[in-house]
């Protein structure tokens, strides 16, 4: 971003890239599989790099309101320098506290997550899915992500992005509103879970593995965490992979 | 004659009685926080069209949902009967509202007797769902036997008032014969039942029903404030007050963002704090701490336990139960808000985090919301938790080490986990690595 400033110019969207897309092995995966389809559009973007740090999501949802607020305040004072107007992030939570916390610390933005980001550029004909189709009849299911869906009624755009590849797409038992949660929202991907009859992400990877599906689709770092481990447990991962939407779509234009 | 002063007696009593509960809770609600902004007022009204009067979340189970829905619907239109027999009883008139309102009359009178019998089956198959099916979210720590026995009581009181209004209806209808004011199709078609008893023998089972739902009615009246059946009165005013907006928003602390400003900026003026003012707390540690939402929350809450039946936490065995939170509050407050309206120093010894809701039920809740999603009268279980935990990290520095860990990689990394902010770009190591920068 600072280059681009440095250059006197303005990118159409900023990527959030997050602390799992920077730091996390696996996530890092979709970070690169996203940028990939962005230059193979030609879509003019930029990211903070060193200048981006934590939104402060899982301080607030632990808390840490002091911490939350200073990370944001941080935050905004380099978004609002550079006149961010809208960004782009592949992260359910980084999109919620943006979008949704940010405002009442002064960081007003567009703030768009990268399933609704496929969509749009899917509708305006931009985006397409080559012919080969490697998808094409795999049995794909869909597991929603709490701060996408339910808390913030994005449902359709990952099902229409995942429409796009001809796959064969199946329905958890719960889904949609009634999605069960991975297990990692509100700070619990950082801690050990309290005593309990079972983990989270084995019930929600049971409902998953009985959909016979080969492929979980996720949109979000920590589901896809959750989910990766649960299909472990089961000794499923050479069986049922879990991938990003992100990661299909590049996968299936050979990017 | 006579009748009328009975009744203006007892009516007066249960009035009475009910203006003292109610103050009661009005000096429990002045102990709460004023902190719970009224915006957007049309999005407020089409939610309580929806939620409240719609019932669309309640509907989110079909059938179950169904027949609460017609059990909530019929006790509209029955409550303006009930109203007229009120007036009946202290002015000594008879079903005065018949010829006042005519058709309209006809129609609410048809609809609430047919609506009875039907709440007379709802309250039989609601009864059978706790004693024979045992539905599985009726159980659970915090429903004690008190608190199964409440929703008994209740469920048995308006099975009385029901039949004894659908009882008032028969005698009703063979005594007044072609005098009749308004139509009533399951007491006309039960006629039978009275067909061969005497006039002045029905005319006293006319006289008895209406007692008894009189009495009923003042004496539930009563009870209500007191019964997880509270929800009769709270649910409406409670939907209407529905925090608006994403549910996966939390509300931004503003006393947190003042210290923070001027930390950031310390020649910023600061308002002199008064010597003697309080010093406010971070969070939620006890029932003074809440606003006033909460409590609401709290009042309306109807045990019915759709949020912990949904609680990924709760249903994997942990101790979290978002129903428990609602109803630990409630308790909290009839334990300490007594002491706390008379003396604002009071204390028992006790907090409502801590000896009420443990710690290990709070650290379980993934902020996932299905139990907001689900709760039929809009209650914020997650606002609340995220409070107390707010509390329990501001106030007292108690959080699971995992977590002061994962805020210590935050402060110095700004990253939850313990990576180097310089290497944030290496991700993009291979991807570039071919390109002239
Ligand atoms: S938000 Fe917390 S309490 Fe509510 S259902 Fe999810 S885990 Fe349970
Ligand atoms: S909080 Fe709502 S869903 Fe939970 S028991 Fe109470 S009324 Fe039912």
């Amino acid at each position: 971003m600072a280059e681009m400033t440095a250059a006197g110019e303005q990118p159409e969207i900023l990527f959030w890239v997050g602390c799992a897309g920077a730091f996390d092995d696996r996530y890092k995966k979709v970070t690169r599989a996203f940028v990939k389809i962005l230059d193979a559009l030609g879509v003019k973007y930029a990211v903070l790099g060193t200048e981006e740090s934590c939104t402060g999501d899982p301080a607030r949802r632990a808390g840490n309101e002091f911490l939350f607020q200073m990370q944001a305040m941080g935050n905004i004072t380099v978004l609002n320098g550079y006149g961010i107007k809208k960004i782009v992030t592949a992260c359910p939570h980084c999109f919620n506290t943006l979008k949704n916390e940010y405002p009442d610390l002064g960081g007003t933005y567009e703030v768009i997550h990268h399933s609704t980001y496929l969509q749009q550029l899917i509708d305006e004909g931009k985006l397409r899915v080559s012919d080969g189709k490697p998808f094409k009849g795999r049995r794909i299911t869909f597991h929603d992500s709490c701060y996408l869906g339910r808390g913030n009624n994005i449902y359709d755009a990952p099902r229409n992005v995942l429409e796009q590849l001809d796959a064969d797409l199946v329905e958890m038992k719960r889904s949609r509103s009634r999605g069960l949660c991975c297990g990692a929202g509100g700070a619990q991907m950082f801690k050990e879970a309290e005593r309990g009859d079972k983990e989270v992400n084995v019930e929600r990877t049971e409902e998953a593995l009985a959909t016979g599906c080969q492929i979980v689709a996720t949109a979000c770092p920590f589901c896809m965490t959750m989910m990766e481990d649960g299909t472990k447990h089961f000794n499923k991962e050479d069986q049922v992979k879990v991938y990003d939407l992100a990661e299909l779509i590049a996968t299936a234009n050979d990017l | 004659m006579s009748k009328q002063i009975a009744f203006t007696i007892f009516f007066l009593a249960a009035i009475g009685v009910f203006g003292y509960t109610i103050s009661r809770l009005r000096r429990f609600f002045k102990l709460t926080k004023k902190d719970f902004p009224l915006d957007n007022i049309p999005e407020r009204i089409r939610q309580t069209l929806l939620v409240a009067f719609g019932q669309t979340k309640i509907l989110r189970r079909p059938m179950i949902g169904l027949m609460h829905a017609f059990v909530w619907w019929g006790f509209l239109v029955i409550t303006i009967g009930t109203a007229e027999m009120m007036v009946d009883g202290l002015v000594g008139t008879e079903r005065f509202l018949g010829k006042i309102l005519g058709p309209v009359y006809t129609a609410i009178m048809a609809s609430g007797d047919v609506l009875a019998a039907f709440i007379v089956f709802a309250c039989i198959s609601f009864l059978a769902r706790r004693y024979v099916i045992k539905v599985k979210r009726f159980s659970g720590v915090e429903m004690t036997p008190t608190a199964n026995l409440d929703a008994t009581v209740a469920l048995l009181m308006i099975l009385f008032l029901m039949v004894s209004l659908l009882g008032m209806n028969i005698a009703y209808v063979k005594l007044a014969g072609a005098e009749k004011v308004g139509v009533y199709p399951v007491s006309e078609s039960l006629q039978g039942l009275v067909a061969n008893i005497g006039g002045s023998t029905v005319a006293k089972l006319h006289e008895l029903s209406w007692w008894t739902h009189i009495v009923l009615v003042l004496v539930f009246m009563n009870i209500l404030p007191y019964s997880k059946h509270f929800h009769v009165f709270m649910s409406v005013p409670n939907v209407f007050f529905t925090r608006l907006g994403p549910y996966t928003k939390l509300r931004n602390m503003e006393s947190v963002t003042k210290e923070v400003k001027a930390m950031l900026d310390p020649s910023a003026t600061i308002e002199p704090q008064a010597a003697d003012a309080p010093i406010p707390r971070f969070g939620v540690k006890d029932v003074e701490d809440v606003n006033w939402k909460n409590y609401a929350d709290s009042l309306t809450c109807t045990q019915c336990g759709r949020c912990t039946s949904v609680c990924p936490a709760n249903t994997t065995g942990k101790l979290l139960s978002p129903r428990k939170i609602l109803v630990d509050l409630r308790h909290r407050m009839n334990d300490k808000g007594p002491g706390l309206s008379r003396d604002p120093q009071y204390t028992d010894g006790k907090a409502l985090v801590g000896d009420y809701i443990t710690q290990e039920e709070l650290w379980a809740c993934t902020t996932c919301n299905a139990c907001v999603q689900e709760c039929p009268v809009n209650i914020d279980h997650v606002s609340l938790i995220v409070d107390m935990r707010r509390s329990l990290v501001m106030e007292d520095s108690s959080a699971p080490e995992s977590l002061v860990a994962m805020f210590t990689n935050i402060e110095n990394n700004g990253a939850p986990w313990q990576f180097s902010p310089s290497d944030r770009m290496r991700w993009a190591d291979d991807l570039f690595s071919n390109k002239a920068s």
